[in-house]
């Protein structure tokens, strides 16, 4: 088996906005679209045109934009991040108990969440490492019920190499089974009775070569589709 | 029936030693800091009220609002979803130092607990948390195939809320997303403290504009041009 070194492997991977640019593509028009805190947020620059998503953000707010310029910030406005934003034309704004029942309802198209493992039974651990310092969860766990599709965002290794598609978590778990689709810095992959079905890959780097780096079996259905992105700054 | 209008310290006089009281605000957006800081003159001046269990999203942040509630040790117990952020330093010394408990609840769940308790729903069956170590020990059941935990309702003695404006009968409405988890609390506790930036007459506010009907608000204080956490936080601001 080939095995791909690290400084190569950090030549070839796509960024984290090219991940985010390559998980926008799959967002249908007319889609309301949760984005978790961090890496998922930037799916919304790369927004296909011609496509009319609907933000929906935890503290109570469908239908926000970008982030006002600084100095205009209503701290009142603010999103699931803490971070100021702005409304659409068409926003709603609503109270907790409702912005959690669109969730846990099935009303919400897609939530795209970070991760630290995901397993390939759809099991995700993304809250915290281990048992030290102050726990904390928010809406993770809530948000990975509920959606029409649960998508991660990752890098396809942890920054000391270790594989974050795995077998099992080790991490504590935010939800068992629940994610359909993993969006990495080096393939797509579904998660499809119990298994890991490799979608696309980059074209420098082999199936072996991918398979060394992944944590559990990649299974092939029907041909594998190129991954590529547009250079992004 | 009209709710009374008090000043800040009569309004936040009803909380006693041990009681448990919900804060509504998520991050700075809602959180009643006029109110919290009247609670805090009160401490300050008397030592009371102390062993509070507080529900809020948070646990506070800076040194100011609960941050400076923590900090002067009036809190025995956090209920919250994210305790965690980037300025929580008064929670994370206590907590880490075992000096202050903390019940985690996903954030979802906390809020449909604290609704739960004001619709007289004991329990209620919810997947998230399910397999995870925020369900240990909890009773789970399957509901067309999906694993789901029982949570129980979460009440409160009293709840300290910021909503917009109110008139006499207690009816609120609020300002943008510092809506959150206000009117959840306000029929999760027994006794619910508005603190609003105006004031207004019956009639003032148009009916089918209500977001909180009057029935769930005991008192309401008027604070005009209220502080924004958010902003005492950036200017470092310490109530302490």
């Amino acid at each position: 088996m080939s095995i791909i070194n690290p400084e190569n492997l950090k030549q070839i991977k796509l960024t984290n906005t090219q991940i985010a640019w390559r998980a926008a593509q799959d967002i249908q028009d007319g889609a309301y679209v949760n984005l978790g805190i961090g890496i998922p947020e930037l799916i919304a620059r790369y927004q296909p045109q011609g496509r009319q998503v609907t933000y929906h953000t935890e503290n109570g707010v469908l239908g926000f934009g970008e982030a006002p310029a600084e100095g205009r910030e209503d701290w009142d406005l603010i999103n699931a991040g803490k971070k100021a934003i702005t409304l659409n034309n068409g926003a709603a704004i609503f109270h907790h108990a409702d912005s959690f029942a669109m969730v846990r309802g099935g009303h919400l198209d897609l939530a795209v969440l970070g991760a630290y493992q995901v397993s390939q039974t759809g099991d995700l651990a993304n809250w915290r490492v281990g048992s030290k310092g102050v726990p904390a969860v928010g809406g993770a766990m809530d948000l990975v019920h509920g959606a029409k599709a649960v998508a991660v965002i990752t890098d396809h290794v942890s920054k000391d190499g270790k594989p974050k598609l795995v077998e099992q978590c080790t991490f504590p778990l935010t939800g068992v089974g629940c994610i359909t689709r993993v969006y990495t810095s080096l393939a797509v992959v579904d998660i499809q009775h119990q298994k890991f079905v490799l979608r696309e890959k980059l074209p420098d780097l082999s199936f072996e070569q991918l398979q060394s780096l992944t944590g559990a079996t990649l299974h092939v259905e029907n041909e594998v589709a190129t991954l590529n992105a547009p250079p992004i700054d | 029936m009209n709710c009374t209008t008090l000043p800040l310290a009569d309004a936040v006089s009803v909380i006693e030693d041990n009681s448990v009281v919900m804060i509504s605000g998520f991050g700075g957006s809602g959180t009643p800091i006029e109110l919290i800081h009247a609670l805090i003159d009160r401490f300050k001046a008397s030592g009371s009220p102390n062993n509070l269990t507080i529900i809020n999203n948070n646990a506070g942040t800076g040194k100011v609002g609960i941050a400076a509630m923590i900090k002067l040790g009036m809190v025995k117990k956090m209920i919250c979803s994210f305790p965690r952020s980037s300025d929580a330093h008064a929670f994370s010394e206590k907590y880490l130092a075992g000096e202050i408990e903390l019940e985690l609840v996903p954030q979802g769940t906390l809020a449909e607990r604290i609704r739960a308790a004001g619709a007289g729903i004991p329990a209620f069956f919810t997947p998230a948390g399910f397999g995870t170590e925020l369900a240990e020990g909890k009773t789970v059941q399957e509901f067309d195939g999906k694993p789901c935990v029982m949570e129980h309702w979460l009440k409160a003695d009293v709840a300290l809320i910021k909503a917009d404006i109110a008139d006499s009968h207690g009816n609120l409405t609020y300002r943008l997303a510092a809506r959150n988890f206000s009117p959840l609390m306000c029929m999760a506790a027994h006794h619910t403290v508005a603190q609003v930036s105006q004031l207004v007459n019956p009639g003032g506010i148009n009916p089918e504009h209500v977001v909180t009907p009057g029935i769930f608000v005991e008192a309401v204080v008027e604070v005009p041009n209220p502080k924004q956490e958010e902003l005492l936080i950036r200017a470092g601001e310490d109530y302490t």
